[in-house]
């Protein structure tokens, strides 16, 4: 069987495993910048229940294994009588890992606001909550992109590991592929060639254009 | 089927658990040292004068980083017999994560070579010091501190990529905690454990590489008691 033959034949599957695959990927990208950010904040709160909280969820959440974190969203909380299906798990799970990543990248890049940005805010008279929104979130972004775009290409990698709680992604249909045929060069070749297309011929262009927005927004051009 | 956590059945897991957790250790330990090793091959490829040769290997090193670890790991374990080489998990295992993990560490050696002033080579140029007495007693020592934070990150990271291992059949801590689980057709507390061991064991080695590094900048003068 050639390459060609076997593409004929099975590429239809792989290309509907790699629209699962993107779906998981939006869906944990958009949890995980909510949470990173919810979380980058409470980190630098004052108030040490608030800190204390994000603090332990953090450490938790790097602490432990992401497929640990999987399988425990899929199989273990169906014994305290919350049953997510597949697609969720594996989402909640990816989001609330990524997110605590994320919310060290939030928390150092508030931080590497210049102090003057503050104390310009608050002599100016602006209450705390439209500082953060109006004056500091905004500077943050061209901080805190680059790394975030290296967190993300991790998540695409990570979103690898839903196929092990029975979402039919890429690597499953891969996986399935290759128990049927025993074409293993074949199947699993190619679901690394659409990885690699994925992430540096689309995500990476994107988040690149990302960071020039943000750069132009805060007026510092990058080209 | 009891709901709720079971002591008696934790208890009796222990042992095992705890005989999978030394697989884990070892493993992790074994990746990361071909991680090491494997780093320094890509980082003297990069460093040839041959375009050609750099382009190919800069290609290399962008294709495994930006695929997933999980699918490198049934490429290998699957692919490599069809050319008639047979593996044993763990070595392909072994392999895998040396690779994977090899071209972060070319990286984290890259960025800590640019890291050392260039300035320090001319003055080294300028006394008559040949390369290697450069390389052995200006450059790496002040490369070093620099390596530390990222050389301890992908320790750990290593280490909790450590349960993809299962996939293929690597009797390390996650596997025991599936088969166990399998057995008894209870989740909960295999799970729940594996999650703690891997809390207790990250998180002091995360405290440690901190302190690493503190101490190292410490000795280096770079930052005061």
């Amino acid at each position: 069987m050639t390459y060609f033959e076997f593409l004929n034949e099975h590429g239809i599957t792989l290309l509907l495993g790699t629209v699962t695959t993107v779906k998981v990927l939006i869906c944990s990208m958009i949890l995980y910048v909510v949470i990173s950010m919810i979380f980058g904040l409470m980190r630098l709160s004052k108030n040490p229940v608030i800190q204390g909280t994000a603090t332990v969820y953090i450490e938790f959440f790097r602490g432990t294994s992401l497929l640990v974190q999987l399988f425990w969203a899929y199989y273990v909380l169906p014994f305290f009588g919350i049953s997510l299906e597949a697609f969720t798990a594996g989402v909640v799970a990816l989001g609330l890992n990524f997110g605590a990543y994320g919310a060290e990248i939030v928390r150092a890049g508030i931080l590497a606001v210049p102090k003057g940005q503050w104390e310009a805010a608050h002599s100016l008279n602006f209450t705390p909550a439209k500082r953060i929104k109006r004056i500091i979130i905004p500077q943050i972004f061209p901080i805190i992109l680059p790394p975030a775009a290296n967190l993300t290409v991790e998540l695409l990698k990570a979103t690898a590991l839903v196929a092990l709680v029975t979402v039919v992604d890429l690597t499953f249909e891969a996986k399935q592929i290759n128990s049927i045929t025993w074409l293993s060069a074949q199947c699993f070749g190619t679901a690394l060639l659409i990885y690699y297309i994925m992430a540096r011929f689309a995500l990476v262009p994107f988040l690149r254009w990302l960071e020039v927005l943000a750069a132009r927004k805060v007026g510092k051009e990058k080209i | 089927m009891e709901m709720g956590w079971r002591w008696d059945f934790t208890y009796e897991i222990l042992p095992q658990m705890a005989i999978a957790t030394l697989n884990t250790i070892i493993a992790a330990g074994v990746g990361y040292m071909i991680a090491l090793i494997v780093g320094l091959f890509f980082l003297l490829a990069q460093r040839t004068p041959s375009k050609i040769f750099n382009w190919v290997n800069r290609e290399i090193v962008e294709f495994i980083r930006s695929t997933p670890l999980l699918i490198q790991l049934f490429f290998v374990y699957f692919v490599l017999p069809q050319f008639g080489i047979t593996l044993s998990a763990w070595v392909c295992g072994m392999i895998t994560i040396g690779l994977h993990f090899g071209t972060y560490m070319s990286e984290v050696y890259r960025g800590a070579l640019e890291g050392v002033s260039k300035t320090q080579w001319e003055a080294c140029r300028a006394l008559n010091f040949s390369t290697i007495y450069t390389y052995r007693r200006i450059v790496l020592p002040q490369a070093f501190p620099i390596a530390i934070p990222g050389m301890g990150n992908y320790l750990v990271g290593i280490f909790k990529d450590t349960p993809l291992l299962s996939t293929i059949g690597v009797a390390e801590l996650f596997h025991a905690a599936t088969a166990v689980g399998g057995y008894n057709y209870r989740y909960l507390e295999p799970y729940t454990l594996v999650g703690i061991i891997f809390l207790t064991l990250s998180i002091p080695a995360a405290m440690w590489v901190r302190k690493l590094e503190r101490d190292v900048n410490i000795s280096q003068g770079k930052i005061k008691k």
